[in-house]
């Protein structure tokens, strides 16, 4: 078991024409991942990577029975692509552009709260499960399948503590990057979550950073509603205020969202924090 | 991206927000002339992207055009938190008899625009919501009705406005959201907005920050920047397609991704250092990319390390490794560097590196402690 993508996952690709969509496409189906269709308006009928290209995602989902899409759209057509796969019937949405206007986001994600459609991302690395799917674009090789279930806002932090992880004899359930955008389509309590009903998953590493109280809210789940060991980390503890570190969302406004207060947060409901990214492996295999 | 306040309430003046007449000089005559033209007594307000204009003596009032000109004079090249004044905004002074602050913020837990009400003006909202939380009257909107003029009431008669300028408040909130949707703004702000000894209301001070991924549909506001809000490094590093931000430590840092940047900066510390700056070079960094980035550490004094901590995946080691090389040859330096690269073609990027007999490390705590030790002289 895993969650979200599995060896069941028929994925269409949305911009699979572009540089990136064609790149990222080989490497997906070199991992193993059911690669079913491609998606790029005016270009249906051509063919990339051995994958049939349809004109609308509507077309794809009846001709190729694809469940679950990624976009590598440009940021300012990137929204469209979103609805336009929840429209199609797409229950998993992976978006993995960078750069869409927050208020853009605020309207994407209050549509798709009324459907049956999840959104990972924007501005992520995608989702993993290892030797099963591979529905993004990190490195596939790093990963192997285990018990320890993996969330986190960042993509080559994540890459370092699966690769630890992996070096400790520890492998993952599923690895998923929820995306360092303010808004966002599956914050940290949804993923623990399915985490927590995971017959596979038997401890969660959910790794943080500065900006906003996603975190907090994330230590309070925990609490409430969680057995399963949970080891935390938050990047950005020598982070100044004010100032946007890469991520659009990562930035402590009016005095809010600093590590210490995240930090803080999971230490109080009995989350262990790691200091650095290379203890969090440690601190998983403890439990293992 | 930060607008100026001249900016930001000609923006609002569009969107039906009254704002006072004024405009904005370089020189001490040409505020005269803008003096002359109002022909009262105006305020004259340096034109700078930091707060406490007010309390760096940036603010000033002058009764006569003689006056305002020796004002500017004093005001023009002055500095306020290291940012040299180079306009100022001259407007005619209100009349002052209550202030109010209206403004609008993202939500990110309610994934919401914001509007914010307070009796409380002409002070910083943080600081209300730091002392007083009650006196501050929040409403949130739906993105896709906007602000409905019920909510817009909430706000007037929540902060105790009376009863005959609820009208006139509803509709500068509407305008001043509209222009919030329409701007792609992250933040809009009127503080104060006052009421006048008329029983006007008027946006005597206007701040708005922007979402910089929205200005592609934006060309107009795009050329509004003021270059001053980066430093001439920050500046460098965006034309090259990096992510740069300068602190005041030691050890310069350049690392593929922002979560694995800012852990690397935290790294440093946990081992007794200070970083000197947060660099991301982003994926699939090619090799003038990394000597550009190197660069820009290297251009600042205070740098006694660089430590290189590259996770490889789409971003290729042996480019990096090259990127590196190709950097030190450039920019000759005696600083102490050290390498961790670790992914895809690590094994070749390692040994360009060797060649060129740069300490290299496995891990990334390996990594922080040698570069902390170097940076030392160790």
């Amino acid at each position: 078991m895993s969650i979200l993508v599995d060896s069941k996952t028929r994925l269409a690709v949305q911009g699979i024409t572009g540089r990136e969509g064609e790149f990222h496409t080989r490497q997906m189906q070199a991992y193993g991942t059911n690669v079913v269709a491609g998606v790029t308006p005016g270009k249906g009928g051509s063919w990339v990577a051995g994958i049939p290209v349809f004109d609308t995602m509507h077309e794809a989902v009846k001709a190729t029975e694809a469940n679950t899409s990624i976009v590598y759209v440009p940021a300012r057509f990137a929204p469209d692509a979103i609805l336009e796969a929840a429209d199609a019937g797409i229950k998993v949405i992976v978006c993995i552009t960078e750069g869409i206007p927050v208020l853009d986001m605020i309207k994407v994600r209050t549509h798709l709260d009324c459907m049956d459609a999840r959104l990972i991302g924007p501005n992520c690395p995608g989702i993993i499960t290892p030797g099963e799917a591979k529905v993004g674009i990190m490195p596939g090789h790093i990963h192997t399948p285990g018990p320890v279930g993996l969330v986190s806002r960042s993509g080559t932090l994540t890459y370092e503590v699966v690769h630890a992880l992996t070096e400790n004899g520890l492998g993952q359930s599923t690895a998923i990057g929820i995306g360092g955008d303010p808004i966002i389509g599956t914050d940290f309590i949804e993923v623990l979550a399915l985490f927590e009903e995971d017959p596979q998953t038997e401890q969660i590493v959910l790794i943080g950073e500065i900006g906003g109280t996603d975190e907090q809210r994330a230590a309070e789940f925990i609490k409430l509603h969680m057995r399963k060991p949970v080891t935390a980390f938050i990047a950005g503890q020598t982070a100044p205020p004010g100032k946007r570190m890469g991520h659009a969302g990562a930035i402590i406004e009016g005095g809010e969202g600093t590590a210490a207060e995240k930090m803080a947060a999971f230490e109080q409901v009995g989350v262990r924090v790691a200091r650095h990214p290379g203890e969090i492996a440690q601190m998983a295999a403890e439990l293992a | 991206m930060k607008l100026h306040e001249y900016q930001s309430k000609r923006i609002f003046a569009q969107y039906d927000v009254p704002i006072p007449q004024g405009d904005v000089a370089t020189t001490p005559e040409q505020v005269r002339q803008i003096a002359a033209r109002l022909g009262r007594r105006v305020v004259v307000k340096s034109q700078v992207l930091v707060g406490g204009r007010g309390k760096a003596g940036g603010i000033r009032l002058a009764d006569d055009p003689d006056e305002a000109e020796q004002i500017a004079g004093q005001i023009l090249g002055m500095k306020i938190k290291g940012m040299m004044v180079k306009k100022v905004l001259v407007d005619e002074a209100a009349d002052i008899s209550k202030e109010i602050y209206l403004g609008i913020v993202i939500d990110r837990a309610k994934r919401r625009p914001v509007m914010m009400a307070s009796a409380e003006g002409g002070v910083e909202i943080e600081e209300v919501a730091r002392v007083t939380p009650e006196r501050i009257v929040k409403i949130t909107i739906d993105p896709f009705l906007g602000l409905q003029p019920y909510q817009g009431r909430e706000l007037a008669f929540g902060i105790g406005l009376p009863k005959e300028k609820v009208r006139e408040f509803v509709k500068i909130a509407q305008g001043l959201f509209r222009a919030f949707v329409e701007c792609d703004a992250s933040l809009a702000e009127i503080n104060p907005l006052v009421v006048t000894g008329e029983g006007k209301l008027l946006a005597v001070d206007g701040k708005m920050l922007l979402d910089d991924n929205g200005l592609f549909r934006h060309f107009e506001l795009a050329e509004m920047r003021d270059a001053d809000e980066e430093t001439p490094e920050e500046q460098e590093a965006r034309r090259h397609g990096l992510s740069y931000v300068k602190l005041d430590g030691e050890i310069g840092c350049m690392v593929n991704g922002a979560g694995l940047a800012m852990a690397t900066m935290d790294i440093i510390k946990l081992y007794g250092g200070e970083p000197a700056n947060f660099l991301d070079i982003g994926g699939g960094a090619q090799a003038d990319k990394v000597a550009a980035a190197l660069r820009i550490i290297l251009s600042d004094p205070n740098v006694k390390g660089v430590l290189f901590n590259i996770f490889g995946g789409i971003t290729r080691c042996d480019e990096v490794a090259k990127g590196i090389l190709e950097a030190l040859n450039e920019v000759p330096t005696e600083v102490p560097m050290v390498a961790r690269l670790v992914g895809t073609n690590e094994e070749e990027g390692r040994q360009i590196l060797a060649e060129a007999e740069m300490t290299t490390a496995a891990t990334l705590a390996e990594a922080a402690q040698k570069a902390v030790a170097a940076a030392r002289g160790e």
